[in-house]
């Protein structure tokens, strides 16, 4: 509050609220966004543990049909993307401002590979007529059904994080640009940073669970 | 802030008067001005939930078809329970009354994310005009539980109103998530956490709750969307789901949602109580642990809900044991209440009365929960109206009457004017016979059988149902009585003082109304926020 | 009026080398957890693979996310969370293991 008179106060009252700028605020409220979405993926796996507690072989079975090496690959690609949004965080940090930007270029290839492959993976299921309600689905053991529903649903949720994910990068990029974003005024980067990591750490947990329990 | 040179009164317009017009509101991001207007929609809604209450109890007014047919009730009844539970009681008291005073409280400003704010009170718009547009629509018929697998293979329309459900989720999220940030960071400087108003105390604990448990339930409507149209088998118990797995998923969320209703009215009296027996609460601490005891153990007991759904033995038994730790945190804070009225110089205005017949109503609402909560008893009354009595007990009773007594504690404050007390006391009076006159008789009917959710009963309970909706129009009487007074004195009332009450805490320093930053210079936070000068020695 | 206390103590400057080797770990990992799935291991093959993805997730906690550098009100708060979800899941089984 710089304020010295009531008339400044009066002149500007809205401004005043929400023109306070704090990082600590800022790391904490994204810190507790992220808890939100570790609870949303956390009730999805919850059903998962569920049904693997019930149908064991079931997914056993489902799970050896799932394409392990494009899930490997896909590992890769994002704990690498992981490893340059944090690189780039520090390049900014330390007033590297061009191979920050050049760094988040190379997260966002990554967040594009990553969903090419995702889509391979899918359309390859999609053309095998395994998608929900398909006749050959509903052929399919009980368990079966149930992994798939549960694939479908929990890999899709994942792909809009990431695509979600990267616009926020192609958005802080924007910022970095025209300087909103530098060194003394970081924080929204650090949050998109935070952000990224997440959806690192979900598929980190949907890897093993989807693609190595065959 | 530098305050020699401000004038103090009347140089700083407050809050309503600086910014004019409707676009100035709709776009503001005045924690305060966001807080009426959240008042302004719940009173909307919640007089909407009030009428379809009113149409199915005239239709119980005697066995047989009255009014409207079965399945026309079956919808009454489930968007009354859905517009009362996710438009009314949940985000109430924190959206109202937790936007507008917990920055004043804490000698803020506003609250960490005030454009966020904004934001939370659209989706709370969105999520309603949904549920207008559902009843519109016809509305569902599943009861506000969404019960799978009959609300996937309901004909009727049930993608609007779990739609409205999951936006008005993210409204609470983003809520909790700004209470939360703003507890941490925008307390004044000298006040540490003990030095916090227990109220605040209450919300930080309600808005951990909303953060951790509103997700769970989001994503399990998701997935019945996704069953329900696109087929994706998750709980379709013919292609192997477990129906059961959704009531677990809907009650991590639906239950600790109970605490969220509760709790900030728990905060509520502990703000009151002090108030008005000049005396300064007894215990803070353990009401202020409490709170977040409740919030803890709230979470562990959410399948007793489920004791007749076909859960294995274990899981009930030991359900039924953690239900009954959540009365030691709840017992707790009845007694310091009432420690703190003994030997105080109580003053029986309007608040006061509100609070006192919370305490009275939501006993009985919680010591009928432990009558559920036993496994044994619950197989017998489970499903029937006497669950209905107690939820209106403790939701009603509890929240709603908070709600109502917040509003006489803090209008003054709000808006710069004093109600009739005459017609206030009346309107608590009447509200008083005819809550207990509506929802006593459940008890006893759902003792003796009664189901709840039926358009139809037998003969042997036309006693009860023919008192209850003579009690619900005795019920209805009282409260136009008092939002008719509360809104006359907006135009005639007294004008009010800045500390009528003679409260302690932070909102009671700035003028009335306060101005849009809150304070005219720095609060003065040498005196703790239950510290009469003119307290009474016990 | 907010509290400013050590607000740019918390800029931990991380050497790149620190974040490269973090992902050299994380690489190293998924190539056990790939092998460990092709052999035959019954019983464990869930709990390996769960083992060694709760490694990988506390490396990118810990130095991606930089919980290893923050103040301790974060690592409270994340044990919360973990705390509020094991109580989910734990509870939900008492229903499905005894069923």
């Amino acid at each position: 509050m710089s304020s010295n008179t009531a008339a400044s106060v009066v002149d500007a009252p809205e401004a005043s609220h929400g023109g306070h700028h704090d990082p600590v605020a800022n790391k904490i409220g994204m810190w507790l966004f992220l808890f939100t979405e570790v609870l949303l993926f956390g009730a999805l796996f919850i059903a998962f543990a569920v049904y693997l507690s019930i149908y064991r072989w079931d997914f056993q079975e489902a799970s050896a049909h799932l394409d392990m090496p494009i899930g490997a690959a896909n590992t890769a690609i994002l704990l690498t993307s992981s490893l340059t949004m944090a690189l780039a965080i520090a390049a900014l940090s330390r007033a590297n401002k061009k191979l920050a930007l050049h760094l988040l270029v190379v997260t966002l290839l990554l967040a594009a590979a990553f969903l090419v492959l995702k889509s391979f993976e899918w359309g390859h299921k999609f053309s095998h007529d395994l998608y929900p309600r398909s006749a050959t689905m509903e052929l399919k053991a009980e368990g079966e059904q149930v992994f798939y529903g549960l694939y479908f649903t929990m890999t899709g949720l994942h792909a809009l994080h990431v695509l979600l994910g990267g616009a926020a990068i192609l958005f802080a990029m924007g910022l970095i640009w025209k300087d909103r974003i530098r060194p003394d005024r970081i924080s929204f980067l650090e949050n998109v940073g935070l952000y990224w990591h997440l959806v690192d750490l979900v598929w980190i947990f949907l890897f093993p669970l989807f693609y190595l329990i065959g | 802030m530098t305050t020699a040179a401000v004038p103090l009164t009347p140089a700083v317009p407050d809050y309503l008067r600086a910014k004019q017009g409707l676009l100035a509101w709709l776009t503001t991001t005045d924690h305060k001005r966001i807080g009426i207007m959240y008042m302004i929609g719940m009173l909307v809604f919640f007089l909407f939930a009030a009428c379809m209450a009113i149409i199915f109890r005239l239709e119980l007014y005697s066995p047989g078809q009255q009014l409207v047919e079965n399945d026309v009730y079956n919808r009454l009844l489930t968007l009354h329970g859905v517009a009362m539970i996710f438009l009314f009681i949940i985000p109430g008291i924190p959206a109202v009354f937790g936007n507008f005073f917990l920055p004043i409280m804490i000698g803020a400003e506003d609250v960490a994310f005030p454009r966020l704010n904004l934001l939370s009170w659209y989706c709370y718009l969105i999520g309603g005009l949904l549920a207008l547009v559902a009843v519109m629509t016809g509305g569902p018929d599943t009861g506000w539980t969404f019960y799978v697998p009959y609300s996937m293979s309901t004909e009727h329309n049930v993608l609007i109103p779990m739609a409205a459900a999951f936006i008005l989720g993210w409204s609470s999220i983003l809520t909790g998530l700004n209470f939360v940030t703003t507890v941490h960071r925008m307390r004044s400087k000298e006040m540490g956490w003990f030095q916090m108003p227990l109220f605040i105390w209450s919300l930080y604990a309600t808005g951990w709750v909303q953060l951790l448990a509103t997700p769970v339930v989001g994503i399990t409507l998701v997935l019945v969307l996704l069953d329900k149209y696109v087929g994706v088998a998750i709980f379709n118990p013919a292609s192997g789901g477990d129906p059961i797995l959704y009531q677990h998923m809907f009650w991590i969320y639906s239950h600790p949602a109970v605490y969220i209703m509760i709790l900030p009215a728990m905060g509520v009296v502990s703000e009151i109580i002090p108030t008005f027996s000049r005396k300064t609460i007894f215990g803070y601490k353990f009401i202020a642990f409490s709170s977040i005891a409740i919030a803890s153990i709230g979470s562990l007991v959410w399948a007793h809900h489920m004791f007749t759904s076909g859960m294995a033995d274990v899981a009930r038994i030991v359900f039924s044991f953690l239900t009954f730790f959540v009365a030691v945190p709840s017992a707790v804070k009845v007694f310091n209440w009432l420690a703190t009225m003994y030997k105080g110089s109580i003053y029986l205005g309007p608040p006061m009365v509100w609070a006192l017949t919370f305490i009275f109503l939501f006993s009985i609402g919680g010591l009928t929960g432990l009558i559920n909560g036993a496994l044994s008893l619950d197989l017998h009354i489970h499903d029937t109206s006497f669950v209905v009595a107690h939820f209106h007990y403790t939701m009603f009773g509890g929240t709603i009457v908070i709600f109502f007594a917040a509003m006489h504690y803090w209008w003054p404050k709000m808006f710069g004017r004093l109600y009739n007390m005459r017609s206030a006391y009346v309107a608590a009076g009447l509200f008083f016979i005819g809550f207990n006159l509506t929802y006593f008789p459940l008890f006893i009917a759902g003792m003796r059988g009664m189901p709840r959710r039926y358009a139809d009963y037998l003969p042997e309970y036309l006693v009860y149902h023919r008192l209850s909706t003579i009690g619900s129009w005795i019920l209805v009487s009282s409260i136009l009585l008092m939002l008719g007074n509360l809104l006359h004195s907006l135009f005639k009332g007294r004008r009010a003082e800045d500390n009528p009450w003679g409260g302690a805490t932070l909102e009671w320093q700035t003028q009335t109304p306060p101005p849009v930053l809150n304070f005219n210079g720095e609060p003065d936070l040498s005196r703790g926020p239950y510290e009469y000068p003119t307290e009474v020695e016990a | 009026m907010t509290q400013h206390e050590s607000e740019h103590a918390d800029h931990h400057v991380v050497p790149y080398g620190l974040y490269v080797r973090v992902w050299a770990a994380l690489l190293l990992l998924t190539a056990i957890t790939v092998t460990a799935s092709t052999l035959d291991m019954k019983h464990v093959t869930v709990l390996t693979a769960m083992v060694i993805a709760v490694s990988k997730a506390l490396l990118v906690l810990l130095y991606f996310m930089h919980i290893r550098f923050e103040k301790r009100i974060y690592v409270w708060m994340i044990l919360t969370v973990l705390g509020a979800y094991g109580v989910f899941i734990g509870l939900t089984f008492t229903d499905y293991w005894y069923r």
